[in-house]
């Protein structure tokens, strides 16, 4: 039987106290976010002409990681929104990790839409001359929609347990962080009526990031799919961009339970049995990404139309290792591991879901750039080192330094809130949790 | 409209000068009374004259007091040239059979727009649909088409379509986000990747239908000289080139020149067989092209005067 105070020492590893470890990690992160400060800081002086990005490939890196960071807030919507819903036991221990992946990655996300906007000086014109026919305009709304909802759905899941650790006379914090648990709790104090408003409006919200979340990244889609481009005009863009979105966040969830497992000693919370579960899902999920990968590119060779041949030349030539990587050992691989039952163990599960992940950030790599460096007129009468794109150490170190943050946000977070949600390990099914 | 042999450089349009020395439309028409009644009434005026251009084209001469300063705003230019030019739509064709990539259509762009040398507002580009076809210079304009996709996809109407059929671009709302150059399927536009280091005359108001000055960190592309379409001038390219490729002209007066012939436009259709560059796309350019029969040069001849720089645009030319 876990008491609570077990409960709060195992899974709260981080509010008391502050190892030399957590400094030396966040320094880390904060020197590699300094770096890309100051690439930011270059490309705001100088120009984007400090890019690799030029007139035919107009978009590069940073759309690439914008519609990975987006893609990876997915593992929210399905493993805390869907499993809430289906009342799933064994989520219990991950869901924090879950929601906390949303709202991270939902944050960092549109940042690496700023650094490609030439006028970043001109932001606040997305609001003050929006044009509802433009399909920036949607993503507008329905990234700041979800951002919302993901943040409210993370805070009602919150609720609770900043009541037990206000409520918690051994714990030796700060007076600012009593305080501050004192009114994140609402005044939370357990009644039946409080859990009874508390889980209809998780289970509403829980409802609506699942929908809020598809529109999402269908519009995210749209921004490609609209536009004439080949390789990019494809009706089924939306539904594999959600597809492929779910397929990342939920293999950085594996690899975040890793990390976690391993850092704060939670092998007896996060068992084996949450890695298979998940990488099961991940299988699944890898299926059907997998499906709609195969049919939009079969649909494209075999109909050969010379827009599309061309650009599926390209990619079995100047793209032929990242294509395989991405569209074939990215997806195969995971599958064959999860799904025999002798491979699955913890680590190759992580290994599984690493390369599912990184697979993933290449294959939006190649949806992004090969189209660009194929229009329907030929890249001619310009400059030729304007032709082919390779990114600068100035779009390296931005997308490092959104990794970092990601690193950062994650460690400052548990300094307040509990890894794992303490009420919900409190509850009955515990047991059933534990096995 | 007639031919311009005037340097394209020096921008010295009326309306240009006008913005020059700071005198608005306005107070030249003051100026304009002011020879008949205003000053004959009262003589307590300075006695100093002044010389200036009146919106007839006339040098006049007024009184110094009676002009009356009359800054015109960016807001004033910006909604005029919103609107565009009434009862106007206008089209350019391009005789493919006469092209010999001269380039002085470029030039004269580049100069007459104030652009950095390595802004192709009008591109050369050297064709060939497949092994079995013939090469042919192909030089592309933006092509204002009238179903424009590049204008859907602005997230902030930085870009926008006129009543008489021309694509502008305010640089000044324009935030960057190249989503209109993803959308574009003609490669038309380009961005402003560092300070295009344009040097303006003193007391210059940013005017989107001359595109200058382009901004860094926005998106410039052919505008159809709608500056000097507004003085009843022909665009830059048209007068510039001396082959006669460039015919421009109103689909509502159903005529085209290119300065030196002027023809119907939909007999010049029937007769050469004018299409339009991928129809398929369904964007409705207003650029038709003749197709490129019987021509003038052999298109090989298109590299001769060029210098190394140039050729090395064309190394990857060939059939795709």
């Amino acid at each position: 039987m876990l008491t609570e105070k077990k409960l709060l020492q195992d899974l709260t590893p981080e509010i008391e106290t502050t190892g030399i470890r957590w400094y030396v990690t966040f320094l880390i992160f904060f020197l590699i976010f300094c770096v890309g400060i100051y690439a930011l800081i270059q490309q705001i002086v100088k120009g984007h002409i400090v890019t690799g990005m030029r007139d035919n490939v107009v978009w590069g890196l940073y759309i690439v990681n914008f519609i990975f960071f987006m893609g990876l807030s997915y593992a929210g919507a399905l493993i805390s929104g869907v499993l809430h819903l289906f009342h799933t036991g064994w989520r219990k221990p991950v869901i924090r990790l879950a929601e906390l992946l949303t709202v991270i990655s939902l944050v960092i996300g549109p940042f690496f839409i700023f650094f490609c906007i030439g006028r970043l000086d001109r932001l606040p014109f997305l609001v003050m001359y929006p044009r509802i026919q433009s399909p920036i305009t949607w993503d507008v709304i329905a990234i700041s929609t979800d951002l919302v909802g993901c943040f409210l759905f993370l805070y009602l899941a919150l609720i609770e347990d900043f009541a037990i650790l206000r409520d918690y006379t051994d714990l030796h914090v700060k007076p600012w962080k009593k305080k501050a648990y004192k009114v994140l709790s609402l005044g939370f104090t357990g009644t039946e009526k409080e859990k009874k408003i508390l889980s209809n409006a998780r289970n509403v919200m829980a409802a609506m990031i699942i929908a809020i979340a598809i529109i999402v990244y269908s519009v995210l889609a749209w921004i490609f799919g609209v536009t004439l481009q080949p390789g990019w005009h494809s009706t089924i863009f939306g539904p594999y961009f959600v597809i492929a979105a779910v397929f990342s966040g939920t293999g950085l969830l594996i690899i975040l339970m890793w990390i976690y497992r391993k850092v704060y000693h939670l092998e007896e919370y996060i068992t084996k049995r949450h890695f298979v579960n998940v990488g099961v899902l991940l299988t699944i999920i890898a299926a059907f990404y997998g499906y709609f990968t195969f049919s939009d590119y079969l649909t494209k060779w075999y109909g050969s139309i010379k827009m599309d041949s061309m650009l599926i030349d390209k990619l079995f030539h100047d793209y032929f290792a990242l294509f395989i990587f991405a569209n074939y050992v990215g997806i195969l691989l995971p599958c064959i591991i999860i799904a025999f039952p002798r491979f699955r163990t913890i680590r190759n599960i992580t290994i599984a879901a690493v390369i599912a992940v990184t697979a993933l950030w290449v294959n939006r790599y190649i949806i992004v750039i090969p189209t660009l460096e194929t229009p329907f007129l030929p890249i001619q009468d310009t400059r030729p080192d304007w032709i082919r794109y390779s990114p600068t150490w100035i779009e390296w170190s931005l997308t490092l330094a959104g990794i970092s943050v990601y690193g950062m946000l994650f460690m400052l977070v548990s300094k307040i809130a509990p890894i794992i949600s303490i009420s919900e390990m409190k509850e009955e099914d515990k047991i059933e949790i534990m096995k | 409209m007639k031919e311009t042999g005037e340097n394209v450089g020096e921008s010295s349009s009326r309306r240009n000068f006008l913005k020059k020395i700071g005198v608005g439309v306005g107070a030249v028409s003051v100026a304009g009374l002011a020879g008949t009644s205003i000053l004959g009434r009262s003589k307590s005026k300075s006695g100093e004259k002044v010389k200036l251009l009146s919106t007839e084209g006339t040098l006049v001469e007024v009184d110094k007091e009676d002009i009356k300063l009359v800054k015109e705003s960016v807001a004033e230019f910006k909604s005029e040239a919103r609107k565009g030019l009434s009862g106007r739509k206008f089209a350019m064709v391009i005789d493919l059979a006469k092209c010999k990539n001269a380039r002085k259509c470029v030039e004269a762009c580049q100069e007459g727009h104030m652009l950095p040398k390595d802004h192709d507002w009008m591109k050369l580009y050297l064709l060939q649909d497949d092994h079995s076809t013939a090469r042919y210079w192909f030089p592309r304009p933006c092509f204002h088409c009238d179903k424009p996709m590049c204008v859907s996809v602005c997230p902030v109407g930085a870009t926008y379509k006129r009543d008489d059929g021309i694509v502008l671009i305010d640089n000044q709302r324009c935030i960057g986000c190249k989503f209109c150059m993803t959308g574009c399927p003609y490669s038309v536009r380009v961005f402003n990747w560092k300070d295009p280091e344009v040097k303006l005359p003193e007391g210059y108001v940013y005017d989107p239908e001359a595109g200058i000055p382009q901004v860094e960190g926005t998106v410039g592309k052919c505008i159809f000289c709608a500056d000097k379409l507004r003085n009843n001038e022909l665009p830059r390219c048209v007068s510039a080139c001396p082959m006669g490729v460039l015919y421009f002209g109103d689909l509502l007066e159903d005529t085209v020149t290119n300065g030196n012939e002027t023809v119907r436009f939909s007999k010049l259709m029937t007769d050469r067989a004018g299409y339009r560059f991928r129809e398929d796309l369904g964007t409705l350019p207003s650029v038709y092209y003749l197709p490129p029969v019987q021509r003038s040069f052999p298109v090989e001849s298109g590299l001769d005067d060029t210098d190394e720089s140039v050729k090395g645009r064309y190394k990857n030319a060939g059939p795709r």
